[in-house]
């Protein structure tokens, strides 16, 4: 009961993962938008990653994680066949998509492992999704032919131009609207910044839309309130209360600085972890 | 001969300028010549006042006669058939408030140190013992347990020597609850508490670990998996801030996040991989046992100056007199009469002041309390880095939003029988924080024993 298997690992791009971790409780509940929260060993932190896929009948829930900081250093130095700590879940709420028929779903970066979940949800619910995905180059680009299967319209988009258009998703949801596209909804997932714009853009246009928020978190049952933002003037906890809000009611740049609070701690334990990890191949 | 000293024989303790620099346990507990002259000062009265103020209802003069027989290990038998926890009611206790509130040496003098006698026969145990616990004989019944904190645990521990298999269900990674995550290691050693928990486990106590009930399976699921009762111990863990300006800020904790941090996740050791801001100057807004725990934390963790913000006086404040001076000995500043109203921050929103009203005090409020009033035009601005809001804490909703018919009152916490823990449903049972909201660990105990009681009548007459 102890210790979590991974059972497959596979490498997306050079800094994004996936792996399926062998855990059937949480397989048998996990829906989209929900969250997980892990530890790689004994002596790890508690990181929330979102669930990204789920299979009821093996057992298994899919993480896709970046390499930001120590701990998924750690996690990605695990190959298949290793076990972690901790995996605990599903938490949150689950996105609601009920009722929805035609939706743009926007991934930002290593947001499209959780953008993706919602899309193939709308799509099985037979809505029309227009995928929009954005990558900084074509080497990290990730999931692009899960999120063809599943949209009606996909839009690809590097800041260099490397593949699909050069632009940002901002500047393709845009188009797609001034087209004379007429969304019920748009869902945003991916760096802050790039959720803060798709939502600025929207509220021009009068369009309802969703973000998935994944602030610093410990316990993620609603225990310690570090993960807090404000959402519409009240203070909300993104673990219980969330990870999904209304992106037009969300203070973006607060959240933004509580995110960097420990930015210089990250940094250190990150080269620590390197090191550390250099010296155990060496 | 009895010892007719008036005065208790002192703890000893680490001296507050070395402990307000380390983490290590501040008490250092009885040796056996102070434990045994401390005993000879139990009269052992017939009547024993003392055990009906012990929520659990230790035996007291029972275990301290034992003590002065020099059958130590008959002792803890004595205080074991009572208490699943020992080691931890002799430290975390509010002994002053009840046991030796009752003492009878009390009325002229100090009473009998029976907290610290109950922690030197669970300590003493703890070293010397070699036998391994008997495992009771299985009943062939089932009961989960929801949290693993000292309700839980307790009820667990009950449950399990009375033949039920138990299984504890809990949301952390580690078993303990409160006792792991608030608490910190300075008062309660965490080794000490593992402890405690081998030994439920060795009684035949499965523990789960990474289960948070209600998200994972819920109540009605694990009745469906054949548990033929439930007890709900899932603790009040939901932080209360004061809704003023300024709390999102960098540098504002709840005391939960602050003390999970810390104690939980050894925030306070070298190399750990979980932080905790590196602090100047720090105010803990609040005057309870939580409070007083995050203060010493913050000492500890390097802080120049703590203070405790408070807006009633000393004579209100709801903590143990014994944290409140231990706090003073190491330090901390006391702004009682204090309330803040906003939280400042610098150019890169990182807490840089807090901004407070002075308070009189007027009439009593309901709870007896003399309410605070603000005096007019006392505005001021104490300069710190970091504040911790201690102002308590609320119970979790994640059980009563999954579990139907579960009835919770207008605070949130689960209406049960006083006697016997029993809810608005059949076969769930519950206790602790989740039904009295934020109290204290002894209570929480005593909720969980009444319910293991309960539950086995519940069982052995269906």
């Amino acid at each position: 009961m102890d210790m979590f298997l991974i059972k497959r690992k596979e490498s997306l791009n050079p800094t994004v993962s996936l792996m399926e971790i062998e855990a059937p409780l949480v397989a048998r509940k996990a829906q989209a938008g929900q969250f997980i929260i892990l530890r790689v060993d004994d002596e790890g932190e508690r990181i929330p990653l979102t669930v990204s896929d789920y299979d009821r009948e093996a057992g298994t829930v899919t993480i896709i994680y970046q390499i930001v900081g120590a701990t998924t250093k750690k996690l990605d130095a695990k190959k298949a066949g290793e076990y972690i700590a901790d995996f605990v879940g599903p938490l949150g709420v689950a996105s609601h998509t009920e009722g929805l028929k035609k939706v743009a779903v926007i991934g930002g970066g290593v947001g499209c492992a959780i953008a993706y979940p919602i899309a193939k949800k709308l799509h099985k619910q037979g809505a029309e999704v227009h995928a929009i995905v954005g990558f900084r180059n074509k080497d990290l680009v990730i999931l692009k032919e899960k999120f063809e299967e599943v949209s009606d319209v996909f839009k690809i988009m590097t800041d260099d131009g490397s593949c699909g258009e050069k632009g940002l998703v901002t500047d393709a949801l845009k188009a797609l609207i001034d087209g004379g596209e007429k969304y019920d909804e748009v869902i945003a997932i991916g760096p802050l910044i790039m959720m803060k714009f798709v939502c600025k853009l929207t509220k021009e246009y009068g369009i309802k839309t969703i973000v998935s928020m994944n602030p610093i978190m410990i316990d993620g049952t609603g225990m310690c309130g570090g993960c807090r933002l404000t959402v519409g003037g009240e203070t909300k906890f993104a673990c219980v209360d969330g990870p999904d809000f209304d992106g037009h009611l969300v203070d973006f740049d607060e959240t933004m600085r509580r995110a960097a609070m420990y930015k210089e701690f990250e940094k250190h334990s990150y080269e620590d972890t390197c090191n550390l990890l250099n010296k155990e191949v060496e | 001969m009895p010892n007719m000293s008036p005065k208790k024989n002192e703890m000893p303790t680490q001296a507050p300028e070395i402990r307000s620099r380390n983490f290590d346990e501040v008490a250092l507990g009885y040796t056996l010549q102070l434990a045994e002259d401390e005993a000879e000062r139990c009269l052992n009265c017939k009547h024993k006042p003392c055990v009906s103020g012990c929520p659990v209802q230790i035996d007291i003069p029972g275990f301290i006669s034992k003590i002065k027989e020099k059958d130590l290990e008959g002792a803890y038998d004595v205080i074991s058939k009572s208490s699943s926890l020992p080691a931890v009611c002799g430290r975390v206790c509010p002994q002053e408030s009840q046991c030796e509130k009752n003492c009878v040496r009390a009325i002229k003098g100090e009473p009998v140190g029976i907290g610290r006698l109950e922690r030197f026969v669970a300590d003493y145990h703890m070293a010397n013992n070699t036998k391994a616990p008997v495992k009771p004989e299985a009943n062939g019944h089932k009961v989960a347990i929801v949290g693993a904190g000292p309700a839980g645990l307790t009820c667990a521990g009950d449950l399990a020597k009375k033949g039920y298999a138990v299984t504890v269900f809990e949301a952390l990674h580690v078993a303990g609850g409160v006792l792991v995550y608030g608490i910190p290691e300075f008062r309660l050693p965490k080794e000490i508490v593992r402890k405690e928990i081998e030994g439920l486990k060795a009684l035949g106590v499965e523990v789960c670990t990474d289960m948070v009930i209600g998200k994972v399976l819920s109540v009605d699921e694990l009745l469906d998996d054949g548990y033929e009762a439930v007890f709900i111990g899932s603790g009040a863990g939901l932080p209360r801030f004061m809704n003023i300006p300024g709390e999102n800020l960098n540098g504002v904790y709840s005391a939960n996040e602050f003390l999970t941090r810390v104690n939980l996740m050894k925030a306070y050791k070298a190399g750990s991989a979980t932080p905790v801001k590196k602090i100047k100057n720090a105010a803990i807004v609040g005057g309870g046992n939580v409070a007083m725990d995050a203060a010493r934390c913050a000492k500890r963790l390097g802080a120049e100056n703590v203070y405790i913000v408070y807006r009633r006086s000393m004579d209100e404040m709801p903590a143990r007199r014994e944290e409140v001076e231990h706090a003073e000995e190491e330090g901390i500043i006391f702004k009682t009469l204090n309330n803040p109203v906003e939280i400042l921050g610098d150019e890169n929103s990182v807490v840089s002041g807090i901004k407070c009203v002075e308070m009189e005090l007027g009439e009593p409020d309901e709870s007896g309390r003399r309410s605070p009033i603000v005096k007019e035009g006392s505005e001021h601005v104490i300069d710190v880095d970091c504040v911790i809001m201690s102002i308590g804490t609320s119970p979790n909703p994640l059980i009563r939003n999954t579990t139907e018919g579960l009835e919770t009152n207008k605070r949130g916490c689960i209406i049960t029988e006083e006697e016997t823990g029993l809810t608005s449903r059949e076969g769930v049972y519950a206790g602790g924080d989740a039904v009295t909201g934020a109290a204290t660990v002894i209570l929480a105990m005593g909720a969980g024993k009444n319910a293991a009681k309960a539950i086995d009548e519940y069982i052995q007459n269906k």
